[in-house]
């Protein structure tokens, strides 16, 4: 990988959309994440990277309090949303994720038709008033997961019939359908071949236009490829975030380098 | 170690089985023989058990019916000519049992049969002691009938039945006090006459239960409609209760002591003997709650509490075989526990509860003993009404009129007691199909 590339690309300096301050994390005993302090910037891609076990999905389940559904997990400190406390008490997680979205590391969608699978979201929050509005955001949302062209012609086709790789942009088309401003990607290319890895991730580049992005990788050179910022965790501390250009060209922790030359992890 | 301390291995042949080789074979063969040892056993049990009931019951659906024509003599049926029911609900059946008499010997007289053998009496009890309530019932029905000479179809008595059917021989019948071998050789004359005739019988599913001296009669009528009214009352009450229940335990109760106690408790209820819901049914339905005897919201509430856990157990297991990933999508999507549950967890897991309530319903309907209990037992004639009242009206249900037929003397019993298991089993067995089509209907990948 061409190394000076990655350093030359511009980081668009844009405010926080999200922020967070001494977040810990424990699974009953487990302490499972330790005092990390992230911005996640606005219209921003952001690459969590690090050998597994090392708290980045656990971090990325925080912002949306998907972990509120695990019985053991405890969640402290602060994470705020355009400067609102996530984690406030009159704060409804419903209303929380239907801002942040979520794609999972397995493709998912509902064992329902295509048009169901994406018209699902803005129909539970009541974001159209009629039909043809609702066939308009499962278009859009279609074309923007770049899957629109595949299966126009059977929307009423059941959505798991699809490929692994149109599963996941399916995924994706439905996570974006309910308009997040912040979308979060677990892994998401992890069951994917690497012709459909590359068709999600060009569209993640697309998508960050429109809004954050964060996505947790395996993958180093999926993080150089599509993040603009980069945090590398190692047993639940957040080792180094900055730059994914300076991270991976530059970095400034032993244990960073370690990691992305291939030592550690 | 070396690898010279390693024992030589001998030179080996793919193509010749050592010791072990050949024992282990063996032993596969053993247990291979005895599967199908096993599942020999348990077709030949059901061959038996089939044939034995199908060769008794199948005749309890056919009987022997006894057609005169009767002259409705308006002088003896309603002396004031008003055609009111009132008036005409004053004559007994035994003016319609003269009025039978009567027509039956003319009618042998004119077929030239010979009864010279017989005293009037028996001729008379060729006929079933209950044809005069029968026509008396069918005048009181329509009193436009009086006057008219109608076709007047009785049974025949069960003696004679089961001398048509091959159940009774003459040689039997000369030991039988209730027959005599002369009484059948008339039977026999009116059966050439056109007559006697044994053909298909509705009224055995249709009639109600009839006394121990008139199997002939005996019906499953009352039976059916009171396990018709007690699956009703189980349907409406244990799934919605049973599917609500395993929701609530499996989707949104915390994991804790108490729950995993409930989860427990709710397991061995399942396997809680049926007798013991009937005493727990007779202390509180009916001693502290003062709900009638033998009424079907008895049955019904009884065999619910049998039936619950079932429920319960089936639709977790159902809901546990959701996969996580599906419940991770839709809260993703903001969904909120319960869009989450009633839009995505509960229609995938639909097969699996409809499978387990039918499959619940089905042993609810076979269950006997918790009936016994609370009364089911009883001898009833009457229909019970329409729900809701019907429901609180004395009924029997199928199993319990099963355990009462094998209970009387008459041999003719046997015969109704294994038609009325091929109506049970008929039942069972067309609701378990339609468990199995259910499941294969709706079941989803994923």
């Amino acid at each position: 990988m061409n190394v000076m590339q990655i350093a030359e690309r511009a980081t668009a300096t844009a405010t926080a959309k999200m922020t967070a301050r001494g977040v810990q994390v424990h699974y009953g005993e487990n302490h499972a994440l330790k005092d990390v302090d992230v911005d996640i910037l606005a219209g921003t891609v952001t690459a969590f990277i690090g050998p597994s076990g090392c708290g980045k999905s656990t971090f990325l389940r925080c912002l949306n309090r998907m972990n509120d559904t695990v019985a053991s997990a405890r969640v402290t400190g602060e994470i705020r949303l355009d400067g609102e406390d996530i984690y406030d008490r009159r704060v409804d997680p419903v209303t929380l994720r239907a801002r942040v979205g979520m794609v999972f590391q397995k493709p998912n969608p509902f064992p329902k038709s295509i048009y169901e699978n994406v018209a699902y979201g803005p129909r539970i929050h009541g974001l159209t008033r009629n039909r043809a509005e609702l066939d308009q955001v499962v278009e859009t949302s279609l074309r923007k997961a770049a899957l629109w062209n595949e299966v126009k012609d059977r929307l009423q086709a059941p959505g798991t019939g699809l490929s692994g790789g149109q599963q996941q942009r399916l995924c994706i088309a439905r996570a974006i359908a309910t308009a997040p401003e912040v979308l979060l990607m677990d892994e998401p290319c992890s069951a994917l071949d690497p012709i459909a890895t590359a068709q999600v991730e060009e569209l993640i580049d697309e998508l960050h236009t429109q809004f954050s992005v964060v996505i947790v990788t395996h993958s180093m050179q999926q993080a150089a490829r599509v993040s603009q910022r980069t945090a590398f965790f190692h047993l639940g501390h957040l080792v180094e975030y900055g730059e994914t250009g300076q991270i991976f060209t530059n970095p400034r922790d032993p244990r960073t380098e370690s990691y992305i030359t291939g030592r550690i992890g | 170690m070396t690898d010279a301390s390693l024992p030589a291995a001998a030179p080996k042949s793919l193509l010749v089985a050592d010791g072990r080789t050949r024992r282990r074979k063996a032993a596969e063969t053993r247990f291979r023989l005895y599967g199908v040892a096993a599942i020999a056993i348990g077709l030949l049990a059901l061959v038996f058990l089939l044939t034995s009931v199908l060769g008794n019951g199948v005749n309890a659906f056919r009987q022997t019916f006894v057609e005169i024509p009767v002259t409705l003599d308006e002088a003896v049926l309603d002396k004031t000519g008003t055609r009111d029911p009132k008036a005409m609900a004053k004559v007994t059946t035994v003016s319609y049992g003269k009025l039978i008499q009567q027509a039956l010997e003319a009618e042998l007289a004119t077929r030239g049969i010979d009864t010279s053998a017989l005293t009037e009496k028996q001729v008379m009890s060729l006929m079933s002691k209950e044809a005069p309530a029968d026509l008396r019932r069918q005048v009181l029905a329509d009193p436009l009938l009086i006057g008219q000479t109608i076709t007047f179809d009785a049974f025949a008595t069960s003696r004679v039945d089961g001398y048509f059917k091959g159940r009774v021989t003459m040689e039997s019948a000369s030991r039988d006090s209730n027959i005599t071998p002369e009484q059948l050789v008339v039977a026999e004359a009116m059966a050439g006459a056109g007559l006697i005739e044994t053909r298909w019988n509705w009224r055995f599913l249709t009639a109600p239960d009839a006394s121990e001296l008139r199997p002939e009669a005996a019906g499953l009528g009352v039976a059916i409609l009171g396990s018709a009214y007690m699956m009703l009352i189980v349907l409406v009450l244990s799934l919605p209760i049973g599917v609500a229940t395993s929701i609530y335990l499996e989707e949104m109760a915390p994991k804790n002591r108490w729950t995993d106690l409930i989860e427990v408790n709710i397991a061995n209820l399942a396997a809680v003997p049926s007798i013991v819901y009937g005493i727990l049914a007779l202390a509180l339905f009916i001693n502290f709650m003062g709900l009638p005897q033998s009424a079907p919201i008895v049955g019904g509430l009884v065999l619910t509490l049998m039936t619950l856990p079932t429920i319960i157990i089936a639709t977790r297991a159902a809901l546990q075989a959701v996969p996580p990933s599906i419940r991770d999508a839709a809260l993703g999507v903001g969904a909120s526990k319960m869009q989450s549950i009633f839009h995505h967890v509960l229609p995938l897991a639909m097969p699996g509860i409809l499978t387990g309530t039918i499959l619940g319903l089905a042993r609810a309907l076979g269950e006997s003993a918790p009936l016994l209990l609370i009364g089911m037992v009883a001898f009833v004639k009457d229909f019970p009404s329409a729900p809701p009242e019907g429901l609180m009206q004395p009924a029997t249900a199928l199993p319990v009129q099963v355990y009462q037929w094998t209970q009387r003397s008459d041999p003719a019993f046997v015969e109704r007691a294994s038609g009325a298991i091929i109506v049970l089993l008929t039942f069972l067995l067309t609701m378990n199909a339609v468990a199995i089509i259910l499941r294969r209907r709706f079941e989803r990948r994923w």
